[in-house]
């Protein structure tokens, strides 16, 4: 903290009872944001957490003077270096925006333009502004590279954005943001879309970059472990109004207000062995629900059981009844894949796919109704699996309807029972999606995908997109149905905690291949595949000063080294192993390790090695 | 609060659960905006004319309201309030005759281009890439033509009449219409309902009708009325090359042209510009609809054309 004598110098941004309201079609006004106050310090970064809904990005928005479209300031003053950013006309903010206060926003492949030279967009403003000729900025851009440890910081600016990997394409943001030297940064989220071993990288260089710059920043953010990494302060919202504001190490430490302490119990815990909840072996069969064997599939024309493009290489993976098998891996690694393949929406190029130990038709149009009702889709994104144009009713009685289970008045007393089980009230079924929030939503995915009396569903990301208590109430659901219906999952996810507290059986993914495989609390334990090692110290934990430790480690070096790569042969994960046999795991295919209790790993070391 | 060092707790109610908050405020009501409301009364005022034309005209459609006099191209008087034309004839009865077959002729064709773009269109974007190939190339083919000129040598071949006028017209811009329907069933096809729906073991016809429809029709609406604009200027192009509707018949177009005349050597103007006015009004009126429909479709429209 800087001395208390001039305090008031030292003020980048202040929000003093800032009001917000959204206009109604009546005129009439309804408050977003009810009388916020906090002040951002030069070199502090101040945290705004809360869940969707909560005002966080309206309020972050504020420091540009801007709201979005039908929204607008009510009251109070949002002070940026000791102007009332929103009294100002847009000519008047024009050269604060990009030179005082900059934005980041949470999808960088959003925000680059394919077709420009990265150093070309990086640099833009800051020329565009004035404050420096290209030549500086260029200069600048340099340093910024290499304070964010972008690999081949002289050269990485004259690539395109694909060029380059998400991680890189999120700091390389960053550098857009402070290219003109802002005094404020405001930071949307930056880390939510990524893998748990891609956002470490991003939260470190963030972390040292605003060290460095000595800038001021405003964090939104929903995850209270990214907050206790990268925050001096915490302000906790929700519903528009501040429940909770103090220094970081206050609000994690020990939290007062019912909200926040609601926030700190729905953080997952570590992903460690014994956190699964026992599943009930009373709905066994003889056989498998679901059984993949030996399968190979990928993209484009299948040649001689070779796809163009092959992304999953010999997966095995049987699920029996009411028990559930999470598969986790970064993005690129084939997990969507591999549950496409079950849904028969991608037919394998090789392999079979066994349903209760008949053999199931590759693909959905040889499938049997009845074959294709025992098998359940739901997917990540809510918003974009409901028809906007279909009403709840018509969502999930339409199942019902198509697989003959009721018929008449009988279909419409199905979805209320079906509303009732996800938990939902039943006068939403006249409603239409996009009335219902992100959880609800997901509910209403699942209840469609129950509509059909499944045997298995397949859990596609189901709660990555939705906020921390919302998504664990969604587990909590699964939880219950698998327990009382015999239903079993496939539970896709890159978050290990998510896994490790519901699955009975772990695939390890990497790069389309089975890196490790078996009983949960077996995967959790040591021996570990490397890869598996660095998911599980990927995971942030709660606790001021985790990341500083974390980035000692030799698992965080590693992930640092890049991203997924399909590769023909050898290990696939050699160029990021920090134990990799030189010469060997980039040559040859790892051996099939199989260990007590049915454990696989594929690795090139020997399970002694390996723990 | 006073200082940011300390530590704030709200007050709270002990009762409170936080439940979840809807992430999206629903979207509003449609409204029309001034400028909408403005090209909504003209719009109807040119509907009722071309509706009530003929009734109320002063005059007949080819009927002289000076019959004893020399009066080709006269001001407007008492008893011909926009003056005369080229052949004297009143200005504003065959205006008021020529409302409707302009209208009526653009809006027949409108709809014929768009029954059959968009059954062609999302037809081809469910079908095999195989089918949609053939119906795409043979699309491009025909969008690659001039309209005008593709209208003049079909209508010079076939001969000019109101039949013909519409289908040609039709079948011209039903390849635009092709091309912004498949592109919108393209883009729904792939959405994860569709999908869902697929895997749920749908038939195309459902896909088609209950999936893809409801999703392509309000951009198509709003699209409706732009492309009746073209049309409108496309028939009366031909009508003012000659080519379109024939005299003695009325038609704004051929309006403007039968009285170009009027510009070197008549007493009034007003036989040239009170058509073309009347075509003008008509397009910017139906524009200022249009662009309050897209505004409230979030404008995704002009990302699409």
């Amino acid at each position: 903290m800087s001395d208390k004598s001039n305090q008031n110098d030292d003020i980048v941004f202040e929000a003093i009872d800032l009001s917000i309201n959204a206009l109604r079609d009546d005129k009439s006004e309804l408050p977003i944001v009810k009388g916020v106050n906090f002040k951002v310090r030069r070199g502090e970064v101040v945290a705004l957490i809360g869940e969707s809904g909560s005002g966080k990005t309206t309020i972050s928005l504020s420091a540009l003077g801007y709201c979005k479209p039908g929204l607008i300031f009510a009251g109070g003053q949002a002070k940026l270096l000791g102007h009332d950013v929103t009294k100002m006309s847009v000519n008047e903010l024009r050269p604060l925006r990009g030179e005082k206060v900059a934005y980041l926003a949470q999808s960088a492949a959003a925000t680059f333009n394919p077709s420009i030279l990265i150093n070309e967009q990086v640099t833009e403003a800051a020329v565009l502004h004035g404050s420096k000729t290209q030549q500086q900025a260029d200069e600048k851009a340099l340093a910024l590279y290499k304070a964010l440890e972008l690999p081949d910081p002289e050269n990485i600016g004259s690539r395109y954005p694909h060029q380059v990997s998400g991680g890189q394409l999120q700091r390389l943001m960053a550098a857009m943001a402070l290219c003109g030297d802002p005094d404020l940064l405001v930071l949307d989220e930056p880390t939510t879309a990524l893998d748990v071993t891609t956002q470490i990288e991003v939260l470190k260089a963030f972390k040292h970059v605003i060290k460095v710059e000595e800038a001021a920043a405003i964090y939104v953010t929903h995850d209270l472990a990214v907050v206790a990494q990268i925050a001096d302060h915490i302000v906790v919202l929700y519903n528009g109004e501040v429940k909770e504001a103090g220094p970081t190490e206050t609000i994690i430490n020990s939290p007062q207000h019912p909200y926040t302490k609601r926030l700190m119990d729905a953080i997952k815990p570590l992903p460690e062995p014994g956190q699964g909840e026992q599943s009930s072996d009373k709905h066994l069969r003889t056989s498998p629900a679901l059984e993949v064997k030996q399968v190979d599939a990928g993209y484009g024309k299948v040649r001689n059981g070779k796809a163009a493009v092959q992304v999953l290489r010999d997966i095995n993976v049987a699920i029996e009844r009411g028990k559930t098998v999470g598969v986790i891996g970064e993005s690129g690694c084939g997990k969507s894949t591999l549950a496409r393949v079950m849904a028969g929406l991608l037919p394998p190029a090789q392999g079979d796919i066994l349903l209760d130990g008949e053999p199931l038709p590759p693909s959905v149009r040889e499938r049997t109704t009845d074959q294709l009702r025992k098998v359940q889709f739901v997917y990540q994104m809510a918003d974009t699996a409901l028809n906007p144009r279909q009403r709840i009713k018509d969502i999930i009685g339409r199942p019902v309807q198509f697989y003959d289970l009721a018929s008449g008045k009988d279909v419409r007393k199905r979805v209320d029972e079906l509303l009732e089980l996800v938990e939902l009230p039943v006068q939403f079924a006249d409603r239409y999606p996009h009335e219902l929030s992100g959880g609800q939503k997901q509910r209403v995915s699942l209840a469609r995908a129950l509509a059909a009396n499944p045997e298995v569903v397949l859990c596609d990301e189901v709660t990555s997109a939705l906020d921390t208590i919302v998504g664990a109430n969604v587990i909590e659901l699964l939880k219950r149905l698998r327990r009382e219906l015999g239903v079993s999952f496939i539970f896709i996810s890159h978050d290990l905690s998510t896994v490790a507290s519901f699955a009975d059986e772990i695939v390890v993914l990497y790069a389309g291949r089975v890196a490790e495989q078996g009983p949960t609390d077996r995967v959790l334990s040591p021996p570990y595949h490397p890869y598996t090692r660095l998911l599980i110290s990927s995971v942030p934990e709660t606790r001021v000063g985790w990341l500083e430790e974390s980035s000692e480690s030799r698992e965080a070096q590693s992930a640092v080294q890049g991203d997924v790569k399909l590769t023909e042969k050898g290990c696939p994960f050699h160029t990021r192993c920090p134990m990799a046999i030189e010469g060997t795991c980039a040559e040859l295919d790892p051996p099939r390790r199989v260990g007590a209790l049915g454990h696989i790993i594929e690795c090139h070391l020997e399970f002694d090695g390996l723990s | 609060m006073s200082e940011q060092t300390e530590h704030y707790v709200a007050p709270y109610d002990a009762g409170v659960s936080f439940d979840e908050l809807p992430d999206s405020a629903p979207s509003g009501k449609f409204k029309f905006s001034f400028t909408g409301w403005l090209g909504v009364i003209v719009v109807a005022f040119w509907v009722l004319i071309a509706l009530l034309g003929p009734f109320v005209a002063p005059y007949g459609e080819n009927d002289l309201p000076f019959p004893d006099a020399y009066s080709e191209f006269q001001k407007p008087q008492p008893g011909a309030w926009l003056g005369t034309d080229d052949s004297d004839r009143d200005v504003l009865s065959r205006i008021m005759y020529g409302a409707g077959r302009t209208m009526g002729i653009s809006f027949l064709a409108t709809v014929l281009a768009y029954f059959v773009g968009v059954v062609l269109g999302i037809g081809a974007a469910v079908s095999s890439p195989k089918v949609d190939m053939v119906i795409s190339r043979i699309n491009d083919a025909l969008l690659s033509l001039p309209s005008i000129m593709l209208g003049l040598v079909v209508v010079a071949a076939v001969g000019s009449s109101i039949p013909v006028l519409i289908v040609t017209a039709g079948l011209i811009y039903s390849s635009v219409i092709f091309r912004l329907s498949r592109a919108l069933g393209m883009e729904i096809k792939v959405s994860d309902y569709v999908e869902a729906a697929q895997a749920r073991g749908e038939g195309r016809w459902w896909i088609i009708t209950k999936e893809i429809w409801p999703n392509a029709r309000m951009p198509l609406i709003t699209d409706f009325g732009l492309r009746l604009i073209y049309v409108i200027l496309f028939i009366s192009s031909l009508s003012f090359l000659g080519l379109g509707v024939q005299p003695p018949q009325a038609d704004w177009g051929s309006m403007v042209r039968e009285n170009l005349g009027a510009l070197q050597y008549g007493e009034s103007v007003f036989s040239v510009i009170a058509p073309a006015l009347s075509i003008a009004t008509l397009t910017v009126a139906i524009n200022l609809i249009v662009d309050d429909v897209s505004a409230h479709s979030g404008g995704r429209l002009s990302n699409r054309l």
